[in-house]
């Protein structure tokens, strides 16, 4: 069921992987359809298949059968060098290990992205500027990786991934490895990311308190989606 | 236990240690090459004689002696046998085609150079034309030439063309006599002079002296210097060696850069194992924690990791030195023109093998040494 | 752009001992690669300055220098009727005749020995030189056993300075002046009265004829004439020819052996650039995940690394310039194959030479770098991003 409303439209996407002579299906069939806005959750057992169906849906990888579509864009059928110059300024990036360049300040990793694009010095600036006041880091524009705590690089990194004001922000394990303050600012973060600033975004968590936040919640297993049971959450923790 | 354990840690990251197997192979032989040429310079120094002495102007090697001396050198006691000759410096065909010519008197050279050794039936020919020539095995090799083909010499010092036939073919008799020098007849030179430049006639570059026994060379050298000390040529005469030395000193500090660079392919080639050592340690630096919980101390992970090193550069060592000899052989096909011989000594082999082990243990240092001081508590932190 | 500079060069910092390591094995090679070829271009220079494009050398045909040839007194004076030949304000021609020979002189400290030049002026040479100066003393007087010696004469041989007598040819000469000769071949050699020098070697032949063209352009002209007169068996060339040509053969083994052992060498700094690039590679598997997820294509993560392994060249290449610059203190002395006789010069480092030898270390890193970067390129983001 094609739906024009839906920023995200995933129809019938099947995805196997292959271990030398042994071909393991990981995703059979899936549909899902994510309204735009929309904080979308996925949660499921490991090896369900979540973090596959989020690579697809960012672009990072390749679907064996079936078709994605993100905004306009069919991106299933893109080549690697354009899915490459999509994602610069259609996907965020958040992953549970923050995946910050360790040579560069936090300003510069949040400029990063931006640098594929034409802008100029300056408005790259303000464009950084800006993304790092709204996650308040401001004061620490010239820190490395290693002279920030866990959750401020987490929180430089959300800067990094909406800096290029994308279509859509897929995050993965976001909170996996901060403790609990820390993982309560970046949930806020991301929360008012969807409700203030009506960005779309597809978490995938094995913590159930970052579930809470979500508007739509799916479950994940064996390669099916379903909508998450009362029990199989119980069963995350 | 550490051998197996040393053996298979130098074969985990596989692209690594080819690659280092590889530069040390490469580094290796390059030192010995270059010391190869460096013995070859000085292989005329080798095949010296201890019973031979070379008489020549006192002033310059470009002035001659006369004739005249011939007779009154035999007549000093000790003296066995003389001979004489030039330095002729002809062209053949091209400057490019250098080789080594010289006139000497024949039958009393080539009884006092028993290393040159031609067939009887070649020598008497050779002897009987006055216009026949001596060639060694390699310009035979070099110029394709055959008995009896006629070759011309453009004379530098002695201009005209000077018209030969070759009438023997020597070999020489050990592994260090130069096989590419070409003799023709003294008196040829001396009978052309006498009609087209008479001044320059019955001269001679050079004497060579053989005398009863290696231990009056000494003593002959200075009588004959002596003897002529105050007249119109002053002599100086020293053992073939000597005046083989003579002319390596010219080249002295262009050996010294050779030799001096031999040594900075070993420090190029230290570097980059000592890198690939560390790199290799750096990443198992939570092993060696381990291993130390179990009981094993310093010096067993010092060993381990000298071990490795040992083993890294001994193999890329011992390919290296297997490669020289073909290497080599490539090299004398192309340069061994210019040098008398050019040959792989054992010596060379040995200092390859020294400089592979020199090199393994240095790389070994730092990175043992770091392994030996690891906190427990600091590697295992790096293997979670 | 400027970021991905940056990047590649911050990288590079991140592991500092194993970047000096592998820099400085290239260094090394840059460091051979210089000295020989400074060394080549030292001794050309010295002796191409040593001849002057106005002046003619007349040498007896086929010798291959002064010290071969040998010219009889009527070819000699015959060469002096030239009318192309200069004349100086007193209306004299410019022009002389020269005696060359080598004689041995002990070396300082090593107690080796030299063939150095000699050489047998006339009044005219001085003129003819004009590179050359006298640094101490006076010239020698015509028709006595004075002599003048060059600088690196006196730096190299043992017992030679102002007021030395030094014996050879069975007189005793008096040294009654040192010459600069200005970075030229002259500097190495003795000068003396060309008749009494002839008279003690009891040579009574000239080694050469030099003159000074009143107009350069008649050097074919001049040529033609000598070399075709059947009366001589001679043949000229122009001065600054002729010892460009001296040089040629020793210049050329400095060269090849240079370049040939700079080859050799470069096989290892390449292979420890490799070694070190591979490392890096690996070390930032996630961070170039990192890099393709935000979009970066992989010509980007290809570029990156090659300018962080050419970098890495240009590094070891500047220190490796550094160091042989170092050199040009140093003067070399040896014999020159071709003429058998002793030169000094110097190491001469040259901007062609900077170029080239930058140029080489660049080379030696991408050549070290391409395949690791290839295989970061080639890096499958999904898997890539795992490993973090």
């Amino acid at each position: 069921m094609e739906d024009r409303t839906f920023i995200v439209d995933i129809q019938e996407v099947s995805k196997s992987y292959r271990r030398g002579a042994q071909v393991l299906p990981v995703l059979d069939r899936i549909s899902l359809g994510i309204p735009e806005g929309d904080f979308l959750v996925l949660m499921g057992p490991s090896g369900s298949g979540k973090s596959t169906l989020l690579n697809l849906i960012a672009g990072l990888d390749h679907v064996d059968e079936g078709r994605i579509r993100v905004g306009d864009l069919e991106i299933s059928s893109l080549s690697e060098s354009a899915l490459a110059s999509w994602r610069a300024f259609h996907v965020g990036f958040i992953f549970q290990f923050y995946n910050l360049i360790p040579v560069l300040t936090a300003f510069e990793n949040v400029e990063l992205p931006l640098t594929l694009s034409g802008l100029s010095s300056k408005e790259r600036r303000e464009h950084v500027e800006t993304a790092l006041r709204l996650v308040r880091l401001e004061d620490r524009m010239d820190h490395r990786p290693k002279q920030l705590s866990g959750g401020q690089q987490q929180r430089v990194a959300i800067a990094r991934a909406f800096v290029t004001d994308p279509t859509i922000l897929v995050a993965d394990e976001p909170t996996g490895d901060l403790d609990r303050g820390s993982a309560e600012e970046v949930l806020n973060l991301l929360e008012g990311l969807s409700s203030d600033l009506g960005k779309t975004i597809i978490m995938v968590t094995h913590d159930p308190r970052a579930a809470k936040r979500a508007r739509t919640l799916k479950y994940l297993d064996k390669g099916v989606l379903a909508d998450a049971p009362e029990t199989a959450l119980a069963e995350c923790l | 236990m550490l051998l197996k354990l040393l053996w298979r840690n130098a074969f985990r990251h596989k692209l690594r240690t080819a690659l280092t197997i590889l530069g040390m192979c490469v580094a290796i032989l390059a030192f010995g090459l270059l010391r190869t040429v460096i013995d070859a310079w000085h292989s005329g120094v080798e095949a010296a004689a201890a019973d031979r002495l070379v008489t020549r102007n006192a002033i310059s090697l470009i002035f001659n002696l006369p004739l005249s001396y011939h007779e009154k050198i035999r007549a000093v006691d000790g003296v066995k046998r003389v001979s004489y000759g030039n330095w002729f410096g002809g062209i053949y065909i091209d400057e490019k085609n250098f080789f080594a010519n010289l006139v000497v008197e024949p039958r009393s050279y080539f009884e006092m150079y028993p290393e040159y050794t031609m067939d009887d039936f070649q020598r008497e020919s050779f002897l009987r034309d006055r216009k026949g020539c001596v060639v060694g095995r390699k310009l035979v090799r070099r110029f394709g030439w055959k008995l009896g083909d006629p070759i011309t010499l453009k004379g530098t010092i002695f201009p005209g063309n000077w018209e030969m036939v070759i009438r023997a073919i020597y070999k020489g008799k050990y592994d260090s006599t130069d096989e590419g020098v070409l003799f023709f007849h003294w008196e040829y030179l001396n009978e052309t002079l006498k009609k087209t430049s008479p001044r320059r006639a019955d001269n001679v570059g050079f004497y060579v002296i053989e005398v009863t026994h290696p231990d009056r060379a000494a003593q002959v050298a200075g009588e004959v210097d002596q003897m002529f000390r105050n007249s119109r040529a002053e002599t100086l005469t020293e053992t073939e060696r000597a005046f083989q030395m003579g002319f390596l000193s010219m080249s002295e500090a262009l050996i010294t850069a050779i030799r001096l660079i031999s040594l900075v392919v070993i420090f190029i080639i230290m570097a980059v194992v000592a890198n690939t050592m560390i790199m290799s340690v750096r990443e198992r630096m939570g092993e060696y924690a381990v291993l130390k919980t179990l009981g094993f101390g310093a010096l067993f992970l010092s060993i381990l990791i000298f071990g490795e090193s040992l083993v890294i550069c001994g193999l890329g060592g011992g390919l290296g030195i297997l490669m020289t000899f073909p290497v080599a052989d490539l090299f004398r096909q192309q340069v061994g023109d210019y040098f008398p011989t050019f040959i792989v000594k054992d010596v060379t082999l040995l200092l390859d093998a020294a400089a592979a082990i020199l090199v393994g243990t240095a790389a070994g240092i730092l990175p043992a040494w770091r392994a030996s001081r690891v906190r427990i508590s600091e590697g295992l932190r790096r293997l979670g | 752009m400027s970021l991905l500079v940056s990047y590649s060069s911050r990288s590079l910092l991140t592991r500092r001992l194993t970047t000096i390591l592998t820099a400085s094995g290239m260094a090394l090679v840059v460091f051979v690669f210089a000295a020989m070829v400074m060394l080549a271009e030292g001794l050309e220079k010295t002796l191409v300055d040593t001849g002057s494009p106005d002046n003619v050398v007349v040498i007896r045909r086929s010798a291959k220098s002064e010290v071969e040839s040998g010219i009889e007194r009527i070819q000699a004076s015959l060469v002096e009727t030239l009318p192309q030949i200069a004349l100086d304000s007193a209306g004299r021609t410019l022009s002389a005749k020269e005696l060359v020979v080598l004689i041995t002189l002990p070396k300082k400290g090593a107690g080796s020995k030299a063939n150095v030049v000699i050489r047998g002026v006339e009044e005219a040479s001085y003129a003819l030189r004009s590179q050359v100066d006298l640094a101490v003393g006076r010239w020698p007087r015509p028709g006595s056993l004075e002599i003048a010696v060059g600088g690196s004469v006196v730096r190299n041989s043992r017992g030679v300075r102002l007021g030395a007598s030094i014996p050879f040819a069975n007189r005793s000469w008096e040294v009654v002046g040192v010459f600069n000769a200005a970075g030229t071949g002259f500097s190495s050699e003795i000068w003396g009265d060309a008749d009494q020098l002839m008279q003690a070697f009891r040579r009574p032949v000239y080694s050469s004829v030099i003159f000074r063209l009143r107009d350069p352009a008649d050097f074919d002209d001049v040529k033609a004439l000598i070399d075709g007169d059947p009366r001589l068996t001679l043949e000229a060339k122009r001065e600054t020819d002729y010892y460009r040509e001296q040089s040629e053969m020793m210049a050329k083994f400095l060269r090849v052996l240079g370049t040939s052992l700079t080859l050799v060498f470069s096989i290892g700094a390449v292979v420890g650039a490799m070694i070190t690039m591979y490392a890096s590679v690996a070390n930032r598997v996630a961070e170039i995940g990192t890099l393709r997820a935000l979009g970066f294509q992989r010509r980007s993560i290809l570029l990156a690394f090659l300018l962080e392994s050419m970098i890495l060249g240009f590094a070891g290449g500047c220190g490796g310039l550094l160091a042989a610059s170092a050199l040009q203190l140093i003067t070399v002395s040896t014999t020159n194959f071709q003429t058998f006789s002793e030169i000094a010069f110097n190491f001469s480092l040259s901007l062609k030479i900077t170029g080239q030898a930058l140029g080489f270390s660049v080379l030696m890193g991408l050549a070290g770098g391409l395949l690791p970067a290839i295989r970061a390129a080639r890096l499958n983001i999904v898997e890539a991003l795992r490993e973090s």
